[in-house]
């Protein structure tokens, strides 16, 4: 990433997306399982299962930074386990995002990357609302995350939830992987306003596709 | 010299067969047609290398036919054989039933006193159980609803013909009172053999008594009391005789003991039946069958395999060489006239009731297609019947050749059907999916059970997968069967008993047979024989390691190496470290050593190269792991707070 040329040219035509899955028990999965079917396969996305890679938690620092070098958006895909993201994820980032490379007066190695949380929530939007059961939005939960991306020097883009997964159908799974699917082509192609898309008080980007993502040309 | 001429004999039959059979496979027609084929051609009416000898030969090699009802039987658990009392009774009975009784209406309208008639359309109902089950076996149908029906009808059969041996000689009374009997003692030139059913009075000449039964003279309710003995005597054996015995012979590690033991059980029971009066086949059927459960059903399965093939390629060079071409010659209206006609109604009988009994269409055809021919009872009850007076010569030598050409069309009617109808009219189902097509059961093939592949298959159970297990020491065996495994005993080196394990079928073979040189050969017995099979493999050894990878195996795993870094990780943490660094030393090692293994693999063989790397790698090692534990880096630098402590110290400080 130091070859500002190289930088430009790949914004301009085509983000590499690297996906961090993070779900302990994929067999029980059925929301999350979906939505990885139906991106893993996208060219320029790279889809990587840290529970599968690393079953001991035996993560490769090295490895990951190698992964997180190559790619211009990290995209974090996890059910909400106690309004935060499975373990693995949390040693991930305590491992990998290490002083002096990815945050700190050396530690450039992540700036101007976009960042996305892509979350599945048990509980409806409803109980995601500062007057609901939660008191709090996914987003407002998300701020550890956001904060890290933030102090890696990343953009942080609103959320993509899939609310109330305990009681989905499965056309509606069906629905949310598609748009996630949507979603990512956009930013890989570079059709999502990012802008827009990154602003503060946007709760999550599932609703406003039609105002966010241009079209395919 | 007798040598000699057995010699020459041999090498005719092995050499017939050894030309035919390849030629027949390669163009598609099946082992059975190609030994058919080059009986035809050693035989009278071909090269005339074998003459009326020939029917002695076949007389010997029907004992393949016995050795077959035994496999089948050994694969055959008795609450399978249960569960199949439906089909056996109601197909096979109404088939035999429905057949005869046709042919004997047919008798009698041609003018035939009914008693001939009602013998000869008993007779033909047969049909032959060694072409059958070896077609089907071949083109592996035997496990479809088509194959397992057959099955059922053949196994009717062969039970039949005990009652019917049992009711020509009354037949003959009537028949002479009635005034058509030839007589006792015809001419046996027309014989192509006697069957494996040796009736009790099959003897040519009836004075000298050939069964035991004969020789106590006893009164009809006793013989069948003594029938009904011999045959539980072989189930209460089977259960509480032949295990302890082969478990004896197998005590001694000899492979040729124990196949002779396999052979010795074999021979006894068929000597033992036909001294009582009973099928040879029917009884070591039933030995089979209560075998089924042992553990040294695949032992004996791959024992007696070869004997069974060989024998039965011989009995069919046999059929070959025996079938008539003068009197075909002499009488071609009448003999085709009788071939399809029996082929077409046995047909059109099998057909229907495979109808009623809802065979899917495309099962249906191949059953019906299967089983329409006279079989090799029909050589047996033929010659009986003769000389129990109840057919003439007249009658049986033209029907003889016709069953024999029945018998050599078989093949071609198989062919013609899964070639021409099936792609046509057969509603063939789409294949299942693969993964579902495999038995969980038996996925996994494990070699060796030691404390290795113990582990590996106490795990894999308590997953809900049942391995197959097997095992050369018996008595490890026997144990493993009384705890309620699925255990076999055998040398894992054959892959005969892979074969009879299931390796077919199987995804994976763990490889923990004890002993470097035993596990290489069965790697490359597996590798050869089944490519398909993943393997799992134990090292003892470093070096074994190496060189199970340099065979190719690509999942090897040093058994101590797991359980040393244990141990010696709990005397870190008896040292004072921390209980997570040393776990994560631990891990860490573990995977530097799983490095290494592969790449001094690749230079094992080349001393020089390989100390090198080896010295590098070792020392490579301690200097990384030393720099770790005494200062923390470079890994799992996360968690440590010292170059933060060193870029905002200073803040930290200011705002308190």
């Amino acid at each position: 990433m130091s070859d500002p040329v190289s930088r430009i040219q790949l914004q301009t035509r085509h983000r590499r997306i690297l996906v961090l899955y993070a779900h302990p028990a994929t067999q029980k999965s059925r929301v999350n399982k979906v939505l990885a079917a139906r991106i893993r396969a996208i060219e320029g996305v790279t889809f990587h299962d840290l529970y599968g890679h690393y079953p001991e938690f035996d993560i490769d620092v090295q490895k990951e930074q190698a992964l997180l070098n190559s790619h211009d958006v990290i995209v974090f895909q996890h059910p909400f386990f106690w309004y935060s993201t499975p373990a693995i994820l949390k040693e991930w980032q305590d491992l990998v995002l290490e002083h002096g490379w990815a945050y700190g007066r050396d530690g450039t190695a992540l700036r101007g990357k976009l960042f996305l949380s892509v979350v599945t929530a048990g509980g409806g939007q409803a109980a995601y609302e500062p007057t609901g059961y939660n008191a709090r939005t996914v987003r407002d939960f998300l701020a550890p995350i956001e904060g890290t991306a933030k102090l890696c020097g990343m953009t942080f883009l609103a959320p993509f939830v899939a609310h109330g997964t305990h009681a989905m159908k499965s056309d509606h799974i069906e629905k949310h992987a598609h748009e996630y699917r949507d979603l990512l082509l956009a930013l890989r192609d570079d059709r999502l306003d990012i802008e827009a898309a990154s602003a503060r008080d946007l709760r999550f980007l599932n609703s406003s596709f039609d105002r966010l993502i241009r079209t395919e040309d | 010299m007798y040598g000699e001429s057995f010699f020459l004999q041999a090498m005719l039959y092995l050499g017939a067969a050894v030309i035919a059979v390849p030629i027949a496979k390669r163009l598609g027609l099946g082992s059975v047609l190609g030994y058919l084929l080059a009986g035809i051609a050693i035989g009278p009416f071909g090269l005339g290398l074998v003459g009326e000898e020939g029917q002695d030969v076949m007389h010997f090699a029907e004992f393949g036919v016995v050795m077959m009802l035994f496999l089948v039987g050994l694969e055959l658990r008795p609450q399978l054989l249960w569960e199949m009392r439906g089909p056996i009774l109601g197909l096979g009975g109404s088939q035999v039933a429905i057949t005869a009784v046709i042919i004997t209406a047919i008798g009698l309208a041609v003018g035939q006193a009914w008693q001939s008639s009602l013998a000869v359309g008993l007779t033909l109902a047969l049909s032959s159980t060694a072409i059958v089950l070896q077609s089907l076996n071949e083109k592996g149908l035997m496990k479809t609803e088509a194959g397992q029906s057959s099955f059922a009808v053949l196994l009717f059969q062969d039970i039949a013909v005990i009652p019917m041996l049992a009711l020509f000689p009354m037949l003959a009374v009537q028949a002479m009172t009635g005034g058509s009997g030839e007589g006792l003692g015809g001419d046996d030139g027309q014989d192509p053999g006697l069957g494996h059913g040796h009736g009790p009075n099959h003897a040519e000449d009836h004075g000298a008594p050939e069964t035991w039964l004969e020789a106590l003279d006893l009164p009809g309710w006793a013989e069948t009391l003594v029938v009904i003995g011999a045959v539980l005597a072989i189930i209460l054996a089977g259960r509480y005789l032949f295990r302890p015995f082969l478990r004896f012979v197998a005590g001694t590690r000899l492979r040729e003991t124990f196949t002779a033991a396999a052979l010795l059980l074999v021979v006894s029971i068929a000597l033992l039946m036909t001294k009582v009066g009973l099928s040879p086949a029917l009884g070591t059927f039933l030995a089979g069958v209560v075998l089924a459960n042992s553990e040294y059903r695949h032992a004996l399965e791959s024992d007696i395999e070869p004997f069974k093939g060989l024998l039965l390629g011989v009995f069919f060079i046999a059929v070959g060489s025996s079938i008539d071409f003068a009197l075909i010659a002499s009488e071609p209206g009448v003999i085709s006239g009788l071939v399809v006609g029996i082929i077409v109604l046995k047909l059109v009988v099998l057909f229907v009731l495979g109808k009623l009994f809802k065979l899917p269409f495309d099962q249906n055809l191949i059953f019906s297609f299967a089983l329409a021919q006279g079989g090799e009872f029909a050589f047996v009850l033929f010659s009986f019947a003769r000389q129990s007076g109840v057919l003439t010569t007249e009658v049986t030598a033209p029907l003889i050749a016709s069953v024999a050409l029945t018998m050599a069309l078989t093949p071609l009617l198989m062919i013609f059907n899964e070639r021409v109808l099936q792609p046509r009219f057969g509603t063939r189902r789409a294949e299942a999916p693969e993964v579902a097509a495999i038995d969980a059961q038996s996925a996994v093939i494990v070699a060796g059970f030691g404390d290795f592949g113990g582990t590996a298959v106490r795990f894999l159970r308590a997953n809900g997968i049942q391995p197959v297990v097997l095992e050369h020491d018996s008595e490890r065996v026997e144990l493993l069967r009384r705890l309620g495994l699925k255990a076999f005993y055998g040398d894992v080196r054959r892959h005969d008993l892979l074969h009879a394990a299931g390796a077919e079928e199987a995804r994976i073979l763990v490889v923990a047979v004890g002993g470097h040189e035993r596990q290489l050969e069965v790697i490359h017995m597996a590798k050869k024989h089944f490519p398909h099979l993943e393997i799992y493999a134990r090292a003892e050894a470093w070096f074994e390691a190496f060189e199970l990878i340099q065979t190719g195996v690509r999942h090897v795993y040093r058994q101590n190496a797991d359980t040393a870094l244990r141990a010696s990780a709990d005397a870190l943490y008896a040292l004072g470290y921390e209980r997570h660094q040393v776990h994560r030393a631990a891990q860490r090692f573990r995977r530097h050593d799983f490095e290494a293994m592969h790449d001094l693999a690749k230079t094992w063989g080349d001393e020089k190269a390989y100390m090198n790397l080896a010295k590098q790698r070792i020392e490579n090692l301690e200097k990384i792991m030393l720099a770790e534990m005494e200062d923390g880096t470079p890994h799992d630098q996360g968690w440590d707070v010292e170059t933060l402590r060193d870029e905002f110290g200073n803040l930290v400080e200011a705002d308190t």
